[in-house]
């Protein structure tokens, strides 16, 4: 089995390759378009801002590489956002994978935004994604936007309002959270992924 | 839910882990990566690494230990010291740290700030804050405190410098008021929710826990999302699996431990 990162530019996506390791599975970094295609999965990790993202994918001339993936595909944390249609995050076309926008977190008293620290997940659909102990437990989670609730939604958390905790249409797939930092939860994550 | 944050800091010199009380005084006290994985086994939610001896020597942070640490554990972690520039910060963020702590750099040209936040998202950056109150009765924030030789007064009021902070891109604040710190007579509950009012992200206590009524109070009364202590944890005064149950019946939300709550 080999799995594909994609060397999307942020800072500590390393983090992801080494709980990956932990799992037994070595997955190269690269930008390199035909070992992106020919990996059985493929991991699109992220930080950072959703415009400058998809400035370096088109640079790099990945959009419409990622676009014609036909393997299992998991998007972490900008990831996940970047397989969506749209962000507010800079009024950013995305890769329309995943048919939903990326909205702003709304801060108030409560609510601090970043969302940042550990929150509980909930399944809310049957998928091998999230089965077994990735049906719900808690979660580590940093950002400022999020994937609405909507028909892709396969599990939820809550930050004021419900949000898209984990989402997929066909192949591809999108955690916010970050399974490389989420103890139990993230682990049984990534084993599910790397075994569909 | 979002859980309140247990947070332990793990002083780093030399590559080794020590313990300052009030900042002198270093003993050795295990090797980094052993602590690591006991905090995360025992549901700590989160650690910082503090290299004490970075900043003032002006030596970078050895990106080595950083590395195996990002490879054994599966919380997230923060390193703080010695991170002088965007440079600085992206050999750490790609040695696996999720976020990177400035302190004194930040003092010197806070410009540091804006440019860490535009090159990796507010998300990756962590300000620091060392804060004593003085004479007159106004917090100001000490510089330099890793070293008590070259440690020093800033003109800066400590709570203008949380709100400056922010506007320039800080995603989280650590604020560690110096005159608890070390003495475990309890959190600067006063001064940290003087900061509450004004911090918009997150916002971590560190200096002064002792008991664990003291992280009940600190939650309850200064509304933090996250309590930082060290020498209550390395010296087993406080159990935190104990700690985060006894927290839970109190009404303070929590994450379970590893093993169950």
């Amino acid at each position: 089995m080999s799995v594909a990162l994609v060397d999307s530019g942020g800072a500590n996506i390393g983090s992801v390759r080494y709980a990956l390791q932990r799992l037994g599975v070595e997955a190269p970094l690269t930008r390199d378009p035909a070992s992106i295609r020919r990996a059985d999965h493929v991991i699109l990790p992220g930080v950072g801002a959703a415009a400058p993202a998809m400035a370096l994918l088109r640079e790099k001339g990945l959009v419409d590489v990622l676009r014609g993936l036909t393997q299992p595909v998991l998007g972490v944390c900008l990831g996940m956002q970047l397989l969506c249609a749209y962000s507010e995050e800079g009024d950013v076309d995305c890769l329309g994978l995943i048919d939903a926008p990326v909205q702003r977190l709304q801060n108030s008293d409560d609510l601090r935004v970043p969302h940042m620290g550990w929150n509980e997940v909930t399944a809310c659909a049957e998928h091998p994604l999230c089965a077994g102990e990735a049906r719900e437990g808690w979660a580590y989670f940093v950002h400022g936007y999020a994937v609405p609730v909507c028909a892709a939604t396969l599990a939820t958390c809550e930050y004021g309002v419900a949000f898209s905790a984990a989402a997929g249409r066909g192949n591809f797939m999108g955690v916010q959270y970050h399974p490389e930092r989420s103890a139990a939860m993230g682990m049984a994550v990534l084993r599910n992924f790397v075994a569909l | 839910m979002l859980s309140r944050r247990i947070i332990a800091c793990l002083d780093v010199k030399n590559g080794k882990v020590v313990k300052g009380v009030r900042f002198r005084d270093h003993a050795i006290a295990g090797d980094i990566v052993e602590l690591a994985l006991r905090y995360r086994d025992t549901g700590a939610d989160e650690l910082v690494f503090y290299d004490i001896s970075a900043s003032p020597e002006n030596r970078r942070v050895d990106v080595g230990w950083v590395e195996r640490v990002a490879r054994g554990i599966d919380i997230p972690f923060c390193v703080a010291g010695g991170i002088r520039s965007v440079e600085d910060a992206r050999a750490v963020l790609h040695a696996g740290a999720d976020k990177v702590s400035v302190n004194s750099p930040a003092l010197e040209r806070p410009g540091l700030i804006d440019e860490l936040a535009a090159a990796f998202g507010v998300q990756c950056v962590v300000v620091g804050i060392d804060s004593l109150r003085d004479d007159d009765g106004e917090w100001r924030v000490r510089e330099y405190t890793g070293d008590a030789a070259r440690m020093r007064v800033s003109a800066r009021r400590t709570l203008d410098w949380v709100e400056e902070a922010q506007r320039r891109g800080a995603g989280e604040i650590v604020l560690n008021c110096m005159g608890s710190d070390g003495v475990r007579l309890g959190y600067d509950v006063a001064q940290l929710r003087a900061a509450r009012a004004l911090c918009k992200v997150p916002l971590v206590a560190s200096g002064g826990a002792g008991t664990r009524e003291h992280f009940r109070d600190v939650f309850a009364e200064a509304d933090v999302d996250a309590a930082l202590a060290a020498s209550v944890f390395h010296s087993g005064d406080i159990a935190i699996p104990e700690l985060k149950r006894w927290l839970q019946a109190q009404g303070v939300c929590m994450r379970p431990g590893c093993g169950g709550m």
